[in-house]
């Protein structure tokens, strides 16, 4: 230990073998999903770019999804399985406000209220069923060892699940959408004006959230819960309440993007907020979890390979969509565990 | 945290005729056997009827396949400590090699080896002990395979990465009709019939050596009971061993158990590969409960159920997981229903209880974690350190005023 304090670390010491190996293995995997994608490009440009077009409006939905869970995960170390069968829900609570209270069943004039305030109200539900979760299951656990909040989030996500089969049914359910359906093409490529609110909304709350824990009280508040839970009591900071904020932020943008989901997409199931956050953490892994830029980063990159990989001439389709997702969480775990935009963290 | 050292208290010398580690393992056995004549001379008794509504055949031998794998689960999490959310991928590999290896699946191929089914029969057929331990064993390499890369991980990581696991081997198998042109699993078609199992049928007076039908179900219990029992046997001897102290070692603080010369990643990965065994097992005797294998079957929510099932009976604890085991598989199979039917015929009303069974999980799964974390039957161990940094009990108003002091202990119990 003294001799390596003494001299600075100017030379840096040989690589090990297995780091060879690792870092041999991670750019043959890169060059291959290069090659990959130049194949895709060269066979047909317009297939691919509508692939990725699809997949950049998925994206968008990944990244608003994700950054609930990375924002979770950075101020109390959970991961918040629950939070996927929320978003469920706000496509749910979306649907009910758009037909049952608003009584809309497709494109009109008053179209554009109708969806803010569904995207406000459902937005505040979800956030303030986020609040609840937290309140309720989690708050208690808080210094209980992480495998206890973790099952309890298993736990939560099931309950939700069955608020949502009780809902929608079990089986898949169409809802209408009050957005206009048009679109147009850009050399060839088909894009839908859905695409284009997807993002004019997902990028503003995108900047809004990394405004807000930037430069707000409340969010140097959060990362200073986020550092030393303790020492941010003794400066005077709620702990509990930065945490519920913390939520509720998290769960409103579940709130958004359900609300997104179901006027884009339209159908839903109970179960669908399962599927899609596993893979709105595997985004906020691949970003680096913790880290807002990172999970949006994620978010967008898990979007596109999935658009690819379903709509490219060479992807291997929709059915094995889940296998590519994981396997590529798998790869990043096994070559960079700390994603693309985390820090290095020991153990 | 004070352990205080008591001195053991001088006890008269006890002859004891059957070996401890030998006493649960058939104490299981002789619970099986009275169980097993239960339902042989239940009409003799009058308790037929009894037991058809409430305990079935059919609902206890899936219970033993549950036991099975959630033994297997044990040890991973209970005993190493590793969350591990993709128990489903063994199972499902358990049940493939069942169909691979015992089924007309592969008919441009012609081999037998002790099989149950005449020769002039094309595809695979090897007989059902074979296939045990070749699912065994091919569910060991890959629990090794599997856990290789996820090891290094931080424990929240090699959970989702199990879960990767989980959700991708089954999606394979799903998808296996077409693979490069290769139909390695045959769908969502499924494998299925897989051969009968040749072995001690029960006849209605008497024993015989045969195949075994759709309807010999109490022949094929006492082959679930004795592997149930193997299983057992065998949780119970690796952790009395040294690879068992390690695994107790890592669990509870693995710096600590590094610097006392535990090989980490060895130990991790016998874990995952021991458990991966019992899953394989539990998904050879499953396909042949089910007489296939199914992919449509093989899902997250059996994963989550296994968790569920070691959680509740207690961690670490052999008997906390098998009753846990059994207890929520019956739930599902028939208690449910049953208690539901019978429900609706006390009341008049027309309530449909099994619709109900993620509230019923998810519910005790939050309830059980926020006021009994240690399970049902907790080990001693176990408890002591889920409960290490609990000031919960408590009254909120006392966690204000002791809040410094508080602090102070949790600060050290994470510096220790």
């Amino acid at each position: 230990m003294a001799e390596t304090t003494l001299t600075p670390a100017a030379v840096r010491p040989p690589l090990s073998t297995k780091a060879i190996v690792l870092r041999t293995s991670a750019v043959l995997v890169l060059a291959l999903a290069a090659v990959w994608l130049i194949a895709n490009i060269v066979a047909s440009p317009v297939q691919f770019f509508s692939a990725a077009v699809a997949g950049l409006s998925n994206g968008a939905l990944y990244a608003l999804i994700a950054l609930g869970y990375t924002m979770v995960y950075g101020i109390i170390q959970l991961i918040n399985f629950a939070h996927g069968d929320l978003f469920m829900l706000g496509t749910l609570f979306s649907a009910f406000v758009i037909t049952t209270l608003a009584n809309q069943t497709g494109p009109s004039a008053t179209g554009w209220v109708v969806f803010f305030v569904a995207l406000v109200t459902t937005m505040a539900f979800c956030g303030l069923a986020n609040v609840a979760i937290e309140f309720f299951a989690y708050r208690r656990l808080r210094r209980a060892p992480k495998l206890a909040p973790l099952i309890t989030a298993v736990g939560m996500s099931f309950v939700l699940q069955q608020i949502g089969l009780k809902w929608n049914g079990s089986g898949q359910r169409n809802w209408p959408s009050v957005l206009p359906d048009d679109s147009f093409f850009i050399g060839g490529v088909r894009i839908d004006v859905n695409l284009l609110i997807v993002l004019g909304l997902a990028i503003p709350l995108l900047l809004l959230m990394r405004w807000l824990v930037a430069k707000t009280k409340q969010g140097k508040a959060m990362r200073a819960t986020s550092q030393d839970q303790d020492a941010t009591r003794l400066m005077g900071i709620s702990v509990n309440s930065t945490i519920s904020f913390t939520f509720l932020l998290g769960g409103a943008l579940a709130g958004a993007a359900g609300v997104m989901y179901q006027q884009t997409i339209g159908t839903t199931r109970y179960d669908l907020g399962f599927q899609l956050g596993l893979i709105a953490f595997t985004a906020a892994v691949l970003g680096g979890i913790g880290n807002l830029t990172g999970a949006v980063l994620g978010g967008v990159l898990i979007g596109l390979i999935q658009g690819i990989n379903d709509g490219a001439p060479y992807g291997l389709g929709q059915k094995w969509s889940q296998t590519v997702v994981f396997s590529i969480l798998i790869l990043l775990m096994v070559f960079r565990p700390d994603g693309l935009l985390g820090k290095r963290t020991g153990e | 945290m004070g352990y205080e050292l008591s001195r053991p208290e001088p006890t008269p010398p006890r002859r004891r005729r059957i070996p401890a580690h030998l006493r649960w393992p058939l104490g299981f056995l002789i619970a099986g056997l009275l169980f097993f004549l239960l339902h042989y001379y239940a009409t003799r008794l009058g308790l037929k009827p009894f037991l058809d509504t409430w305990l079935p055949k059919s609902t206890i031998n899936e219970a033993l396949v549950w036991v099975i794998c959630a033994l297997g689960l044990n040890i991973v999490v209970g005993y190493a400590g590793l969350l591990d959310l993709g128990f489903v991928a063994f199972w499902a590999i358990g049940g493939y090699t069942a169909g691979w290896l015992m089924s007309g699946f592969f008919h441009f191929l012609n081999v037998h080896f002790l099989g149950a089914v005449p020769t002039d029969q094309p595809g695979v057929h090897f007989s059902f002990w074979m296939v045990l331990l070749a699912g065994a064993a091919l569910c060991f390499v890959f629990g090794v395979l599997i856990g290789a890369p996820t090891l290094r991980l931080r424990s929240d990581y090699l959970a989702l990465v199990t879960l990767g696991f989980g959700e991708i081997i089954p999606q394979v198998f799903r998808n296996g009709d077409n693979v490069f042109g290769y139909n390695i699993s045959n769908g969502d078609k499924s494998i299925t019939p897989v051969d009968p199992v040749r072995s001690v049928a029960i006849e209605a007076n008497g024993f015989s050596v045969r195949n075994l039908g759709p309807f010999d179900e109490l022949s094929r219990y006492l082959i679930f009971v004795a592997l149930a029992a193997l299983i057992i046997f065998m949780s119970l001897r690796l952790r009395d061993g040294k690879l068992g102290r390690a695994w107790l070692a890592i669990r509870e603080d693995e710096v600590a158990a590094s610097a006392m010369g535990v090989p980490l990643m060895r130990t991790k990965l016998a874990a995952y590969g021991i458990g991966a065994v019992a899953g394989g097992l539990g998904g050879v005797a499953y396909a042949t409960h089910v007489n296939g294998a199914f992919a449509g079957r093989f899902n997250f929510s059996i994963s989550i159920t296994l968790l569920a099932m070691v959680v509740l009976g207690g961690m670490g604890n052999v008997w906390g997981v098998t009753l846990g085991a059994l207890v929520i598989a019956w739930v599902n199979q028939t208690g449910l229903r049953r208690a539901g039917e019978a429900f609706n015929t006390q009341f008049g009303t027309e309530i449909d209880f099994t619709s109900y069974n993620f509230l019923l999980f998810g519910g005790v799964l939050v309830l059980m974690m926020l006021f009994r974390r240690e399970g049902m039957l907790p080990e001693a161990r176990t408890r002591l350190v889920l409960r290490e940094h609990d000031k919960t009990s408590v009254g909120q108003d006392a966690i204000e005023v002791d809040e410094l002091d508080e602090q102070a202990n949790v600060e050290a119990g994470e510096r220790r």
